[in-house]
């Protein structure tokens, strides 16, 4: 029974690999315990997401709290704007964007995202690879495309770290029909960073937008052990007494 | 002490209700694992209630404000993230020990004469759970939240005549909105939490009137002690059940905390992906699914051509447990003394279940949809298999005595 059971279990795999599909997604290489690096990555976020993207669930003094970042640095590195009266954004404020929707929508047809929660909606891996897969695109009002989110609104706005990449193609059958496929991206026109400055730039990011998505996770992993260890010697204390009671029955 | 106690039973059925429900009240000495399941359902529902009370506290029940009150919760609420994760890896739990619970039922034959009435009013629960989680899960107000209760609610669009006046009443407006919301958070932490309690107590109060059923199926109280009158096969459930299921407790705790610290989205699965997107009425997810405990009566949905067949089947797949002390025939309880048919039927229909669940998860193709047919015969040929073999079923004698 158990060997039928095992045996359907496998042919129904192929199924459940079939059904993925889609771009390939890139490992993101991210330490969520590295405080170092969601700082950088916070900095990064603040640089070039921040003006159209909010993060509105979050608060400027969270971050600072988690990290380590003093006041004074929260307000040097991330906090740039002001309220309507025209003072300085306050530490405990939510992260909301300056750009209002209006703008938003003449400028890219589309109010962007808020960000606080798309590491966790989307994983880390997409947002990782996403940031890596812009190509140049003449065919897209912002001369670019993407491969893991095809015809996005989005501008490429790290061209000028990680430079311009083209698309380079493949012909494929499929079904006795030959179809152009992109094979691979190609870095066409360099940017001010390496290659691997700008993979270590985007995962700095990926690991801030994983903080970002979820702040309490490394307490939660760390309150989680201490829990089952008491857990685990509370199970010794309890089947002693269990194993005492029950010495007259049977 | 005594003259406390003393003091509030001259006013109050105190000890009698001890005795009665605890220190007396003699169960079979030979549970086994599967014995755990009651206990812990209890103990999870007081989780769910006691966590729920304070995520109500935070909670805004408003279609503009929902989402961000639950990442409120999430972020700025002390302790509030584990609260939350408390209370959405409980739901999961719950239903996980409330199956294991029923197939123990099914096993041991523990719904026949004479425990149909707590069979019965386990149905009720089971019943009142599902309208429980399926509107707590519209609470957080994410896409799946909004989508899911959309492709459900409009089910009943199916029903002929009433069915669009229906959709109406239940919604409160044309499409799901503030008005759903708002009453389904009425629904969620006043009105059926009362109604589970209820259901609870009478579940209990009836097991306790005719005892517990064993993986013997044997009836204790037919062998009592000629002068104690206590059944010779019983012990006290306080202090040998007691101190045996807090170790249950704890396993189960230690499992519950493992997924709630180390895997609180249950890989996708307990708090869904897109759940973490605001509700857009615009934007219809690419895959909706249920969630998890759904699933199996969702593939017998899907599994029917015609929607009204695929309500009327997804809903007799539910309907039909209700009448299992019906159609279960069998004098014989337990599946220890029980035919190798009823063993094979009921493996059969244990693992329908599971793989109707994860059918229901996969995307349509054909494959999946032949085969979500497949099991769904196979789920219901449990049900006509069982009433054409149970009354002449050829069974092994059953002890007078439990065997451990």
């Amino acid at each position: 029974m158990k060997k039928q059971i095992l045996i359907f279990l496998l042919t129904m795999l192929p199924a459940a690999v079939f059904a993925e599909g889609h771009v390939h997604l890139e490992h993101a290489p991210i330490d969520t315990s590295d405080m170092d690096s969601v700082k950088r990555g916070a900095k990064h976020f603040v640089d070039y997401c921040f003006s159209c993207h909010s993060a509105k669930y979050m608060r400027f003094n969270r971050i600072g709290r988690d990290t380590g970042m003093s006041d004074a640095e929260l307000r040097k590195d991330l906090i740039f704007t002001t309220n309507a009266k025209g003072e300085p954004t306050k530490l405990g404020e939510l992260m909301t964007v300056s750009m209002t929707p209006d703008y938003a929508k003449q400028a890219f047809g589309t109010v962007a995202p808020d960000l606080t929660l798309e590491a966790r909606a989307r994983g880390v891996d997409w947002v990782y690879t996403y940031l890596k897969s812009f190509y140049a695109d003449p065919n897209r009002p912002t001369g670019m495309n993407n491969t893991v989110f095809p015809d996005v609104a989005m501008p490429d706005v790290l061209a000028s770290l990680q430079g311009v990449q083209k698309a380079v193609y493949k012909t494929e059958e499929r079904q006795g029909m030959k179809i152009e496929l992109i094979d691979h991206l190609e870095l066409e026109q360099p940017g001010s960073m390496t290659e691997e400055e700008y993979d270590a730039f985007v995962s700095d990011l990926v690991n801030f937008m994983n903080y970002l998505s979820e702040p309490v996770q490394n307490e939660r992993k760390s309150l989680g052990w201490k829990v089952l260890l008491y857990l685990a010697i509370f199970f010794v204390f309890a089947y002693l007494l269990k194993k005492e009671y029950w010495k007259d029955v049977h | 002490m005594g003259k406390l106690i003393g003091w509030i039973d001259d006013r109050f059925p105190l000890m009698k209700m001890w005795n009665e429900h605890l220190a007396e009240y003699y169960a079979p000495k030979n549970f086994n694992f599967w014995y755990y399941f009651g206990s812990l359902a209890l103990m999870v529902l007081v989780i769910q209630i006691v966590s729920g009370i304070f995520l109500a506290m935070h909670y805004k029940p408003d279609a503009d404000l929902a989402f961000a009150s639950v990442e409120y919760i999430m972020r700025d609420v002390p302790w509030g993230w584990l609260i939350r994760y408390i209370h959405s890896t409980g739901a999961t739990a719950f239903f996980i020990v409330v199956y294991m619970h029923m197939l123990r039922g099914l096993m041991y034959g523990s719904y026949k004469k004479p425990r149909e009435l707590i069979w019965l009013f386990g149905m009720f629960i089971y019943l009142c759970l599902m309208a429980e989680a399926f509107m707590g899960y519209l609470l957080p107000w994410g896409q799946m939240s909004y989508w899911g209760a959309q492709v459900i609610i409009s089910l009943f669009g199916a029903i002929p005549v009433v069915g669009d006046d229906l959709t109406l009443w239940i919604r409160g407006d044309f499409v799901i909105s503030d008005a759903t919301l708002n009453r389904f958070f009425a629904l969620h932490v006043v009105a059926l939490p009362l109604v589970l309690i209820f259901l609870v107590v009478a579940h209990i109060l009836a097991l306790h009137e005719v005892g517990s059923n064993n993986p013997d199926g044997v009836e204790i109280k037919k062998n009592k002690d000629p002068v104690t009158h206590i059944p010779l096969d019983g012990i006290p459930f306080h202090p040998y059940y007691t101190v045996k299921d807090i170790v249950g407790v704890v396993v189960f705790l230690f499992v519950f905390c493992t997924v709630m610290f180390y895997f609180p989205d249950g890989g996708g699965y307990f708090l869904e992906h897109a759940n973490f997107v605001p509700s857009d009425p615009l934007k219809t997810p690419v895959h909706i699914a249920p969630v998890w405990y759904f699933t199996p009566f969702y593939a017998i949905l899907r599994a029917v051509p015609d929607k009204l067949a695929g309500v009327g089947a997804m809903g007799a797949a539910i309907v039909l447990l209700f009448f299992m002390p019906w159609i279960d025939r069998c004098k014989v309880k337990s599946i220890r003394y029980r035919s190798s048919i009823y063993k094979v039927n009921l493996a059969v229909f244990a693992i329908s279940f599971v793989v109707l669940g994860w059918l229901a998860m996969q995307p349509v193709t054909s494959t999946i949809t032949m085969l979500s047919r497949v099991f769904s015969c196979l789920y219901f040929g449990f049900f006509i298999v069982l009433f054409i073999t149970s009354k002449n079923e050829v069974t092994k004698p059953v002890p007078d005595r439990v065997t451990e």
